[in-house]
């Protein structure tokens, strides 16, 4: 199963690589993996969305606490969260016909297009993960030129929070 | 007062009362081994090779609850290191290691000596650091031995750049330490607890199953006073073995793949078992699917990782073995419920049945030495009381099963590594320790030749280690499984061109001494024993054919062994 994994940990150089160093030594899957300093510049947040089995997912979350540098861990997908990415896409836009279709699409989805050009757009998009694919799908995939995606953030609903 | 970071660093090695580094010199830590030639409190012990440095380190280690300290230059030195510092961590042995580096501002430029020992390391350590201010230096060693000794024990690196140990800061060491990202639980949650207690009493085929966690937790008595209270059997994993005294009645001997026949029926058929300090290696269940079919379980470690990793459990406890088996003795003590006297009667009566087998029975011969023979005689010939260091293969299988050990830190193997080339060093370790004590290295003709360098080392220090070298010619475990599992191709198991052991002892300036024939090997064991000052090389020419059993091959449950 799809988890959202939620870490906080020291902001210390090589905090990243230790949990990345985690995965790949233990073969441990990463769909994606993001990371920040928090308002408190002594701490990264850090939001890792992971499949497996519930055996696996323990392990993960246990191995996790017992990192050094690790403060809390908190499977978002336990609770109610909110999960949002954010992506930038390069389409083609040439001609009127096109111009308008992209645009309208766009607004549909609730993106902005942030750069213009005369034969292409640069829009901002964000949203739960699946959103984006669907946004993507719902494209001519020859008229994607570039996309980047961040990766998930996700915090829980409510009063729920993940603080030291 | 201002000090410099080398300074610093034998200062708060002082502070934390190590008695002996072992190291080896290099550009990167001159001015650290400058700082040490002008003090008296550490003593430095020079090895020949840095992975010899780190198993002495462990051997010392493992044989006093204390933490080993090592010291090797950037580089080479450090990558040398890595074998030992994954050794302890595979058995969570409290090393501090600490590795020379480049000048802070040349990391990452490729220069003379540079490896990102951070990078190389991180995979085998508990944790570690790289220190890039002078001023974070004693914080810092203060919190790798925290960590080291803590919770679940393990290495801990600290990477130094020269430039630090050169720049100067204000010394003070810190009293205590804080940090909170790492608070390892001690005490176990009172309601598993209770519930374990509860199951425990109500079993009638119980099984106690403990690991390196008793010994590393010094709950050895404890455990002692649990089992022997309950009236139930135990048996110990390799690393748990000294955790309970293997003469006891109630003591089935060892478990797992070259286990005895009782304590792997026992486990198989058990109803209730209690993993104490134990982690479920591989080598020890024999076919997860197959394993303990009947049994609920109870499973106590210090580590929660180690808990459902391989065998999905009943009561899960995390907590340190000591404390958590102090407080079930109290339970016990207090229950109205107590072991079934008949169930436990019968458990036993079918537990001497199996015991019966006699499955670590061998042929002697009046001719030929079997090497279980040999240690049987060290086992006898030292009272039991002997450090035994072992390297890797059938003789670290025939130490474990013939050396009975009644007290816990005398039995020193590399076990979750399986580190051939361990045994010398960590030998070496031990007998600083325990200069007054008796300290075997029982060994192979493969295994000893990797670290074949540390007599060196022995004869500077005057070590008076006795090498048990068990040589049958071949690499014996990977022959022995190439006899069952590969038709006899004996791929490169053969080892041709064996050095003379006795000349090469005496060349490093020790006592040699072969030994060929059966009836030779008591008097030659006596004999070396009654040299206490110095380090005696024994060479046994021992049956070539011999195999470790029982044995449990790949794939098999614990009630499937294969028996002599
Ligand atoms: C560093 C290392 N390399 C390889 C192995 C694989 N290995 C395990 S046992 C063994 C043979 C050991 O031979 P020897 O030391 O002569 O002991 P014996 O089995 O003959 O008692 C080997 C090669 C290992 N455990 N460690």
């Amino acid at each position: 199963m799809r988890r959202i994994i939620s870490i906080l940990m020291e902001n210390e150089a090589g905090a990243l690589s230790r949990v990345a160093g985690l995965f790949s030594a233990r073969a441990y899957n990463i769909e994606s993996l993001t990371v920040a300093p928090t308002e408190d510049a002594s701490l990264s947040r850090m939001t890792l969305v992971t499949r497996g089995t519930d055996d696996i997912i323990e392990q993960i979350l246990k191995q996790l606490n017992k990192l050094v540098d690790v403060v809390k861990v908190l499977d978002l997908t336990e609770g109610a969260h909110i999960e949002r990415e954010l992506m930038l896409i390069k389409v083609a836009a040439v001609g009127n016909e096109m111009r308008t279709e992209v645009k309208r699409l766009c607004d549909i989805f609730r993106g902005r297009i942030i750069d213009v050009t005369e034969c292409s757009y640069t829009i901002e998009l964000t949203g739960a993960g699946s959103k984006l694919d669907a946004f993507i799908d719902s494209l001519d995939e020859s008229t994607i030129l570039e996309t980047v995606r961040s990766g998930v953030s996700g915090i829980a609903r409510g009063d729920k929070r993940l603080h030291v | 007062m201002e000090l410099t970071g080398a300074e610093i660093f034998v200062r708060c090695l002082k502070e934390e009362g190590v008695e002996y580094l072992f190291g080896y010199p290099g550009g990167a830590v001159l001015h650290t081994y400058d700082a040490l030639f002008q003090q008296q409190d550490v003593q430095h012990i020079l090895v020949r090779h840095e992975q010899g440095a780190t198993h002495a380190a462990d051997g010392y280690a493992r044989s006093t609850g204390k933490p080993g300290v090592v010291l090797v230059t950037s580089g080479p030195g450090a990558t040398n290191a890595v074998t030992g510092i994954a050794t302890a961590y595979m058995d969570s042995i409290p090393l501090v290691v600490f590795t020379g580096q480049v000048f802070t501002s040349l990391i990452g430029n490729d220069a003379f000596q540079e490896v990102d020992s951070v990078g190389i390391t991180r995979p085998c350590v508990k944790h570690n650091f790289l220190v890039g201010d002078v001023k974070d230096l004693a914080a810092t060693i203060k919190q790798a031995f925290y960590i080291a000794t803590s919770g679940r024990p393990g290495p801990v690196v600290i990477d130094l750049p020269k430039d630090v140990t050169a720049a100067k800061a204000l010394y003070a060491y810190p009293e205590t330490v804080q940090l909170r990202s790492y608070n390892p639980v001690v005490k176990g949650h009172a309601g598993q607890i209770k519930k374990a207690v509860k199951l425990m009493l109500s079993a009638t085929r119980p099984m106690v199953y403990t690991g390196g966690g008793v010994v590393l937790d010094n709950a050895a008595a404890t455990l002692t006073e649990f089992v022997q209270t309950l009236g139930y059997p135990v048996t110990n994993t390799l690393m748990g073995l000294g955790g309970y005294p293997a003469t006891d009645r109630q003591f089935l001997g060892m478990l797992g793949m070259h286990g005895t026949y009782e304590a792997n029926m026992a486990m198989h058929h058990c109803d209730v078992l209690v993993a104490i300090g134990a982690r479920f290696d591989d080598r020890v269940t024999g076919a997860i699917e197959k394993f303990c079919p009947t049994a609920k379980i109870v499973h106590i470690d210090i580590d929660p990782t180690s808990i459902a990793k391989n065998i999905k459990v009943d009561i899960p406890i995390v907590g340190g073995v000591n404390s958590v088996l102090r407080s079930m003795l109290k339970l016990i003590a207090d229950s109205d419920i107590t072991p079934d006297k008949e169930a436990l009667g019968s458990w036993w009566k079918q537990i001497s049945e199996w015991r019966q087998q006699d499955c670590l029975k061998f042929e002697s011969s009046a001719d030929v030495i079997k090497p279980q023979q040999v240690v049987q005689a060290l086992y006898e010939i030292t009272g039991g009381d002997a450090y035994v260091t072992t390297d890797v293969g059938q003789h670290q299988m025939w130490a474990a099963q013939f050396y009975k050990f009644d007290q816990p830190r005398r039995w020193i193997t590399s076990g979750g590594l399986g580190t051939m080339g361990f045994g010398l060093p960590a030998a070496m370790g031990v007998q600083l320790a325990h200069p007054a004590e008796t300290v075997a290295c029982i060994t192979g003709d493969g295994s000893i030749q990797m670290c074949l360098q540390e007599l060196s080392t022995c004869l500077q220090y005057r070590l008076p280690i006795k090498v048990i070298n068990l040589n049958n010619g071949y690499l014996g475990m990977v022959r022995q499984w190439q006899e069952i599992f590969y038709q006899g191709r004996y791929a490169m198991s053969y080892m041709d061109a064996l050095p003379d052991f006795v000349k090469l002892a005496e060349g490093y300036g020790h006592v040699g001494m072969r030994i060929e024939k059966s009836g030779d090997v008591e008097g030659a064991l006596k004999e070396a024993m009654a040299m206490k000052e110095r380090l005696v090389f024994l060479d046994f020419k021992t049956d070539a054919t011999e195999n470790v059993y029982p044995m449990i091959p790949a794939g098999a449950g614990l009630n499937e062994m294969m028996l002599v």
